[in-house]
């Protein structure tokens, strides 16, 4: 399967990156490039063959969903980029 | 005499509970060490001297009042992919690089619990995105044997200061061979746990399913003892497994006669280095030297391994990355433009090359249309690769491989070839996607004095065979002992 560079740069909105025109044709290149060594995946039967999504298979475990309340609320502040009266600040995600 | 620093942890555990080092002492030599070589080297992104310091103050105090462990006082390094409350823990990136974590991983409060000492955060590819170390945007590693080559990666910064004497052990993590693969580089040994054996809780996620941590370590004995430090189940890790932890040390000596090896045809094909596959059938002799019984088997899926780990591994990593957004930590680009120019500035600047081509590729194998051809042919194959081990376990108890293809090559060689580093990880991805342990242990040196490992794999939850067949053949061979000639500061190119 080929990748042309407008799927490059609709994958690339998807996962919220920007890329620059020389990036991009890097890419696209390099993306094929790998691209086709996945195609030889192609070659192998998988028909009836369930996908492995975990290797250990466990049930998921539950438990009682208590709250509990973090200790460090500063440290966990602390890292926000930008932040007011305790709170995270954004830019404005409302538009008018 | 040999420096504190050049000790194993049972040689240190043994002076330090006859009284005759203290931790401190082992802690300052561990740091003068770093002072003196990490310069050329750059296995550490952070040195914790002040940390170090305390813990082995009460390490000191600990074994005093006689309740010391066998990690307690013992000087350890930490990639830097683990969190650690209250120090900067980067992931090699950009984007974490003023992150401070606000809790701790399993891992680490475990080792902490248990006195160890914490000298430092180590080098690594961007959230362990690479097999060579390059890709850290605090600029790379070198290896310790040859300061012109990469360390093997991502846990490169963990290998090169085991290797360099920069601590005692080290914690790596291994996606799909970043403890083998530098362990092997570096002449170490690394031991990737069996998925869930080890906590991830508090480990930066790259591939949810097939992130492990485990230890690297100056020899056999050594990695168990730090294994035992980090094993058993852990509520706060959904996937851990709840299952018994033996002691990783009771079967080391043990008898290895009767059992059975098995040597993958699939691993020993024209792409094998000459002096590599040398090394490794010499070591398989060794063995069966020790009445090991050798037998020929086949893994037929092993082809298609590093096709199926590179779309299961960036698709995991493009979901587990879509967290950083500049919201709530890590680096936030303009807000000029909004919202969503916020989270692309963020991230396009944010990250380096090689974790945007990853999530590019991973983005794009889960989107409509796609998907089937890519994401569930992968994980359909991951099925067969593990079945291929399955099989193969029914007929040998040990299975035992090269651990790389190749030796370790130089700085920059490969930056703008991709798809061959992904290539060179052939024999790693295999146990990765399966969920299998494996070890890479010394098995000799290229003809140019580089290090080479072999890989030995066992079944679930099998560490301690693993371990006792990687310790009976160390303990037959000399490699361990060699350590790198690190090269005067003359001969070295700055890598500032």
């Amino acid at each position: 399967m080929k990748i042309d560079r407008e799927q490059v740069m609709r994958v690339a909105q998807l996962a919220r990156l920007s890329f620059s025109q020389e990036e991009l044709t890097t890419f696209v290149a390099q993306l094929n490039t790998i691209l086709d060594y996945f195609d030889t995946l192609q070659r192998v039967d998988t028909r009836d063959i369930l996908p492995t999504s975990h290797p250990v298979g466990t049930d998921t475990p539950f438990r009682d969903d208590e709250v509990a309340a973090f200790a460090d609320n500063a440290l966990l502040l602390q890292n926000a980029p930008s932040q007011e009266k305790g709170c995270i600040k954004v830019p404005k995600v409302i538009e008018q | 005499m040999t420096e504190l620093y050049s000790k194993t942890i049972y040689e240190l555990h043994a002076l330090l509970a006859a009284g005759e080092v203290t931790s401190r002492e082992i802690t300052e030599s561990v740091l003068k060490r770093i002072d003196a070589v990490d310069e050329k080297v750059h296995a550490y992104i952070t040195v914790t001297s002040d940390l170090a310091r305390e813990q082995a103050q009460r390490a000191d105090e600990r074994i005093r009042s006689g309740s010391a462990g066998l990690l307690t006082g013992i000087p350890l390094a930490i990639k830097d992919n683990l969190c650690i409350k209250g120090i900067a823990t980067t992931c090699g990136s950009k984007s974490l690089a003023q992150f401070i974590p606000p809790y701790s991983a399993t891992v680490i409060n475990a080792l902490a619990e248990q006195g160890a000492v914490f000298v430092g955060r180590t080098n690594m590819d961007e959230f362990a995105m690479g097999s060579s170390t390059e890709n850290s945007c605090f600029g790379p590693t070198r290896n310790p044997w040859n300061p012109a080559l990469i360390p093997g990666g991502s846990s490169g910064g963990s290998a090169a200061a085991v290797a360099a004497d920069e601590c005692i052990a080290a914690l790596g993590t291994d996606t799909g061979g970043s403890i083998r693969q530098p362990a092997a580089f570096c002449g170490l040994v690394g031991l990737k746990p069996t998925y869930g054996r080890v906590s991830r809780f508090g480990l930066i996620a790259f591939a949810s399913s097939l992130d492990q941590v485990g230890p690297m370590a100056k020899d056999v004995r050594d990695a168990a003892m730090l294994l035992n430090g980090i094993s058993g189940y852990d509520r706060l890790d959904s996937t851990s497994a709840n299952a018994a932890v033996p002691d990783y040390t009771d079967l080391l000596g043990k008898e290895v006669a009767g059992m059975r090896v098995g040597i993958p045809g699939e691993y020993f094909t024209s792409g094998l280095d000459a002096g590599i596959e040398r090394a490794v059938r010499e070591s398989v002799r060794v063995l069966e030297g020790l009445k090991m019984e050798i037998r020929e088997i086949s893994l037929p899926h092993t082809e298609y391994a590093v096709a199926a780990y590179y779309l299961v591994a960036p698709a995991e990593a493009s979901s587990n990355l879509a967290r950083y957004d500049g919201v709530k930590y890590g680096f936030r680009g303009g807000e000029e433009g909004g919202l969503l120019d916020m989270y692309t500035r963020s991230r396009s600047e944010g990250f380096g090359v090689e974790v945007k081509r990853r999530i590019m590729l991973g983005t794009y194998a889960l989107s409509a249309g796609y998907y089937d051809a890519y994401y569930k042919k992968a994980s359909q194959v991951r099925t067969l690769v593990r079945d291929d081990f399955s099989s193969a376990f029914r007929e040998c108890d040990v299975i035992i491989t090269p651990t790389c293809p190749n030796p370790p090559f130089s700085l920059g060689e490969k930056l703008h070839d991709p798809l061959s580093v992904y290539l060179a990880d052939i024999f790693t991805v295999p146990a990765s996607l399966a969920g299998i342990p494996g070890i890479s242990v010394p098995c000799g040196f290229t003809e140019d004095g580089l290090p080479i490992g072999i890989q030995i794999l066992a079944n679930f939850f099998r560490e301690e065979t693993l371990l006792q067949v990687a310790h009976a053949y160390e303990q037959n061979t000399t490699w361990h002992n060699r350590k790198p000639p690190l090269a005067p500061e003359k001969d070295l190119i700055s890598f500032k």
